[in-house]
């Protein structure tokens, strides 16, 4: 389809428009123009995680084995359920430091409401989830309130909500979580059917391009530019064999795990509500310019609240995920490391610390990254000092190319 | 005072404010002030600093309400007690630091807090509006879907114009719309004030530049140490006539000062001819 076919007729056209382009070459020469301006995108880290991996590989030939990628997917979840929630409050340019604690939480409450005060499970699971979202409104509540900064009240949640955590979780100290019960067989057992997969690799696809296409037939109609059909078609073709391939191979393994398969529902879901809901529009206009967002009637106080809400609801799921998958939840639950991964897994992935910046997307790549390092570092036998000197290193060069692409963006008059 | 006649005296004023007051704890920063907006009519609001210009504004645009005093919008008395009432009564403020999201786009910027589509954002009606919207103000934007930072100070100014302008509102009151921009950006925000006051509405331009306000307003309304000091026509007043009602006197710094480097400047061409 050549690019003339799909301008619209001129009376309704601008004197003048460039994006969006129409054909691939187009869509290329825009693409490079952003990236020189330091519109970076998803690119370092896409390119980080190839160089991550083909090393990896090297090193150790059972690294991409489909075993080890099926583990890496299932430990990814839990973390990348709490990154998602940190990414929110990153593109309010707030923070939460608490998300380790509320996960621990959340897992306590989980095992001691199920095992030993005998709830149903999902009455045990609401429970937890409450308990993240009331702390998420606390959050909201004294940041709107009495203006205290997030970087203050997170880190005295941080320290409250852990002695919360032990209090909760009593003398006991370890309580185990039923093999048994569907939601441990869920975080460690339950994976997709293959050719149920290989349904939702279609599904998607099918999904995805019908839904450009449509959007491009709307905007021929308003007489606004369409996207390129072709480039729809193309991507949808990538799409469907990268997603087939995927599936096929981890289904040479065990498959791809339910748990994983939830972490890509809440990111999808994320990104939606983000690029194509007045909530997500408020968040980053809030997080551009808060006074622009108050005085063009947006409810800055409801955005900040609800946003702190969702990302610790969000931290509680993944609290809730990783002592499933542990089939316990203990005193070190949600502690060591598990705070400062999900923040940095937020920022690897490309949300700016800056705020306005970023997409749900940001989360699944930045957990990805960090627990490849994990684990290509654990198959070569290195224990956790090395793990924690290169996942520190690889966070200062994502905060560092966040920085110098804002630098670069303010030269050439982007955001 | 000078009393005058608007340019459009057959129209009824959209806005009347009576004996405006307003206080900041012991100070007075207006003080018995009226105004009268009319529809397709530019109307500057001048005066020194600490005149009561911004606070002016403030109280049109609800941020501040007034202590005392009445307002008339079409001859009912209503009451611009928050920046909601003013936008429901169709009184749109562009305020002097724009007030733009820099990370978003201009359709974005456009529409935000009042973004179309039911339960998800109808990107494709909003983008047609915002075109419909700058052919209309003849805007050139090079695209509407870039980040509005990427854009020129005359063209970041044009977005929040046409912000303002969602929504039809009657009167739009602009606060130093021209204080950041060059020469010829300058020129298309004049040129987009004329094309305002074409479309029918109330114009309110808050302005320093005596060059500006002569060159597109129809009446100039001068404000001194927060009261009314002057209500002119533009066409019938010299430069010199509204200085003399800024600074209150027509013996006063500013002339004293034009007619002396006019004096210097004669005898430096002396010097030079001798």
């Amino acid at each position: 389809m050549s690019t003339s076919e799909n301008r619209p007729p001129t009376n309704n056209t601008p004197a003048v428009d460039l994006p969006p382009a129409t054909g691939i070459a187009e869509s290329w020469a825009a693409f490079r123009s952003r990236v020189r301006g330091g519109d970076l995108g998803a690119i370092p880290v896409v390119v980080g995680l190839a160089l991550i991996w083909t090393i990896f590989q090297i090193l150790n030939p059972t690294f991409l084995s489909s075993a080890n990628l099926v583990n890496l997917a299932m430990q990814s979840a839990a973390l990348g359920t709490i990154a998602l929630g940190v990414v929110l409050v990153l593109l309010l340019a707030q923070i939460d430091l608490s998300v380790g604690s509320l996960s621990g939480l959340a897992a306590a409450i989980l095992a001691v409401t199920f095992t030993q005060l005998g709830w149903p499970l999902i009455a045990a699971i609401a429970a937890a989830l409450a308990a993240g979202a009331i702390f998420g409104w606390f959050y909201g509540f004294l940041l709107t309130r009495f203006g205290v900064p997030s970087f203050v009240i997170t880190l005295a949640g941080l320290l409250g909500v852990l002695g919360l955590q032990l209090w909760v979780l009593g003398k006991l100290g370890s309580i185990n979580i039923p093999f048994d019960s569907w939601i441990v067989q869920f975080a460690q057992l339950m994976f997709l059917p293959a050719w149920l997969s290989y349904v939702l690799a279609g599904v998607a696809t099918l999904a995805y391009v019908g839904a450009h296409l449509s959007l491009a037939n709307r905007r021929s109609r308003a007489g606004l530019l369409p996207e390129s059909r072709t480039a729809i078609l193309l991507r949808g073709a990538l799409m469907i064999v990268a997603l087939l391939f995927g599936a096929w191979y981890l289904n040479t393994d065990r498959g791809i795990g339910l748990m994983f398969l939830l972490f890509i529902v809440l990111v999808i879901a994320m990104d939606f509500a983000l690029k194509r809901t007045r909530w997500g529009r408020s968040i980053y206009a809030v997080g551009g310019n808060v006074e622009a967002a108050r005085r063009a009637g947006i409810r800055v106080d409801r955005v900040y609240i609800s946003v702190f809400m969702v990302s610790a609801t969000l931290a509680a799921l993944g609290g809730i995920l990783a002592a499933s998958r542990l089939a316990a939840a203990n005193q070190s639950s949600g502690g060591g490391d598990t705070n400062l991964t999900a923040i940095a897994a937020a920022v690897i992935g490309g949300a700016s610390l800056f705020g306005g910046r970023g997409s749900a997307w940001s989360a699944l790549l930045g957990i990805v990254v960090i627990q490849s390092i994990s684990s290509g570092l654990t198959l070569l036998s290195l224990d956790s000092s090395v793990r924690y000197m290169v996942t520190g290193a690889v966070l200062l060069l994502a905060v560092i190319i966040d920085s110098m692409s804002r630098r670069s963006r303010a030269l050439h008059g982007r955001f | 005072m000078t009393e005058v006649t608007p340019a459009s005296s057959d129209d009824e004023p959209i806005l009347s404010l009576r004996g405006i007051s307003k206080q900041f704890g012991a100070i007075n920063a207006l003080n018995d002030v009226s105004l009268d907006i009319y529809p397709g009519e530019v109307v500057a609001i001048v005066g020194d600093n600490g005149a009561g210009k911004s606070t002016l504004v403030k109280v049109l645009a609800g941020v501040h309400p007034a202590s005392s005093g009445t307002i008339t919008y079409r001859g009912d008395e209503v009451s611009l007690a928050n920046p909601t009432d003013a936008r429901d009564l169709g009184i749109a403020t562009v305020f002097q630091d724009l007030a733009l999201c820099d990370n978003l786009d201009v359709v974005s910027n456009l529409f935000l807090g009042r973004e179309l589509g039911r339960s998800a954002l109808d990107e494709v009606e909003m983008e047609q509006q915002t075109w419909a919207l700058l052919r209309q103000l003849s805007a050139k934007i090079p695209s509407v879907r870039t980040p509005v930072a990427g854009l020129s100070g005359g063209q970041r100014q044009t977005v929040a114009i046409a912000r303002s302008l969602i929504g039809n509102p009657s009167i739009v009151v602009l606060d130093e719309p021209t204080a950041a921009l060059g020469v010829a950006q300058t020129a298309e925000v004049l040129n987009l004030i004329e094309h305002l006051r074409e479309r029918g509405h109330g114009i309110v331009l808050v302005s320093h530049n005596m060059a500006d306000v002569q060159a597109v307003a129809d009446r100039v309304v001068v404000l001194r140490l927060g009261r009314n000091n002057g209500d002119f026509a533009v066409a019938d007043v010299t430069y010199e006539d509204i200085i003399a009602a800024i600074t209150g006197a027509t013996d006063n710094a500013v002339s004293r000062r034009a007619g002396m480097t006019g004096a210097t400047f004669t005898r430096v061409k002396e010097g030079l001819s001798s």
